[in-house]
């Protein structure tokens, strides 16, 4: 149990980190669905099965579906370089 | 605090909190901004969840057969399950005002179009932009020089 | 430079001054002098299985209402600000998409629905599922753009959930009782008609949040006027 718990909690604090220091926004984008559903998973550890579906479904999936769309309406969602290559937003 | 899975939960929420306000502090696209306050908000309602957590209990949910004997807290539940789809809600109002500062001033660069804003707040009061440190802004008249100089 | 210092300054005291806070929080024994109260009332005052659900709807059905009226205000907002769409519309999506959304959109309705009906016995209820059903009826628009997105259905069924939401509240206010306390018989513990009247509580808010978080999706998904 504990060691579960250690290895869910490196991997959402290395995607939380991730999120900032990424170029590209699209992965920063996935990079915040993996913490939601990190945050999900430790939800379930703590005996929270409602709230473990909510942060699940909402915050992986929602929430990552409207970011992916707002991206798609401002012509950012790149695979292929940073947002450096050429733009002027940073 | 006294066990090691309560810290290592604790220092969890904890670093998605100052992640998170540090995301929105330090960055300068307005996209990661909206990225950064997703994940304060999760390490937020983690910590409330945790709140509520207690030794050897079950999840809130009544068997018909049988009453457990210790359930988890179930306020501190219900306040996240409201929390989360209030969060996703201020996200999604918080992407359409991104989109229209981008639809406006053609940038994503918080710097950017903070002087993109200015110049035009300017523009339509009427102020000439500014070209140099020592010229004064505007059409308004130097004054006069006082007395008769430094006689 | 000297804003990053400060910055790194301030976070490293808003971590320490959370750490202070937690170490005083017994973790593992919480004085859970409400939960205990709520946990012995429920079977006999409210009567169902889920005792957030019974929390969310019944004990705090006030603080329910308020979300359901952020949610409104932001899908609403958000719908204000983001203008009028644009006349043409994105090519159809490719043949994975397309096959993909038509095998999908039964199985998320028929989740969606599930995860609604049985909010009271199991985790689930009308957020989840609502999500889901939003989800569902926002995947074929997204592999096929053409097809007419049918706002006004949305809007009719967003507004009629809220207004069911809300008379079932003022119904308990008719008999004497407080705004929003469950009605209808208690049942039996465990059954799928069991809780009085807070599946059909549930029921409101899914298809609420469904329609609206569906209608806010297709707003998002279209295109600008100037071409970005």
């Amino acid at each position: 149990m504990i060691w579960l718990a250690l290895i869910v909690v490196t991997l959402t604090l290395g995607a939380a980190l991730a999120v900032l220091l990424l170029d590209n926004l699209l992965a920063a984008t996935a990079a915040a669905s993996v913490v939601s559903l990190g945050v999900a998973v430790m939800f379930v550890l703590l005996h929270a099965p409602d709230v473990a579906m909510t942060e699940a479904v909402v915050g992986a999936g929602l929430s990552g579906l409207i970011l992916a769309l707002a991206l798609r309406r401002l012509g950012l969602a790149r695979l292929d370089v940073g947002t450096t290559g050429g733009r002027d937003d940073a | 605090m006294t066990t090691t899975i309560g810290l290592i939960f604790f220092l969890a929420a904890i670093g998605l909190c100052v992640i998170g306000i540090g995301g929105i502090v330090l960055s300068r696209n307005l996209f990661r901004m909206v990225l950064a306050l997703a994940i304060a908000e999760a390490g937020a309602n983690l910590l409330l969840v945790l709140a509520g957590y207690r030794w050897d209990a079950v999840a809130p949910i009544l068997d018909p057969d049988q009453m457990p004997a210790s359930m988890v807290d179930p306020v501190p539940q219900a306040m996240v399950l409201t929390a989360i789809v209030i969060g996703v809600g201020v996200q999604a109002l918080a992407l359409t005002l991104v989109i229209r500062v981008r639809q406006r001033y053609g940038t994503l660069d918080m710097h950017l179009a903070r002087q993109r804003m200015a110049a035009e707040i300017d523009a339509s009061a009427g102020i000439a932009p500014d070209r140099s440190q020592e010229q004064p802004r505007g059409e308004r008249p130097l004054p006069a020089p006082a007395g008769g100089g430094h006689d | 430079m000297m804003r990053n210092v400060t910055t790194l300054l301030f976070l490293g005291g808003l971590g320490f001054m959370l750490l202070v806070i937690t170490g005083t929080l017994d973790f593992g024994a919480p004085p859970m002098r409400i939960g205990t109260q709520i946990q012995q009332a429920t079977p006999g005052d409210v009567g169902t299985a889920n005792i957030v659900t019974a929390v969310v709807l019944g004990y705090r059905g006030l603080d329910t209402l308020g979300e359901l009226s952020i949610l409104f205000a932001a899908a609403t907002a958000g719908g204000l600000v983001l203008g009028s769409a644009a006349a043409r519309a994105r090519p159809d999506g490719g043949f994975i998409l397309r096959a993909g959304a038509d095998l999908m959109f039964p199985l998320l309705l028929v989740a969606g629905l599930y995860i609604v009906m049985h909010g009271h016995l199991t985790p689930g209820g009308g957020f989840q599922g609502g999500v889901i059903l939003a989800a569902a009826f926002f995947l074929p628009l997204l592999a096929r753009p053409r097809t007419a997105p049918g706002h006004r259905w949305l809007m009719w069924i967003e507004g009629l959930s809220g207004a069911t939401f809300i008379v079932i509240g003022l119904l308990a206010l008719y008999r004497g009782e407080a705004f929003l306390t469950p009605l209808l018989d208690r049942g039996t513990l465990g059954e799928l008609v069991s809780g009085g009247t807070l599946p059909l509580l549930y029921l409101a808010v899914g298809l609420k949040v469904g329609a609206e978080l569906a209608g806010l999706l297709m707003r998002l998904a279209q295109d600008d006027e100037v071409a970005s």
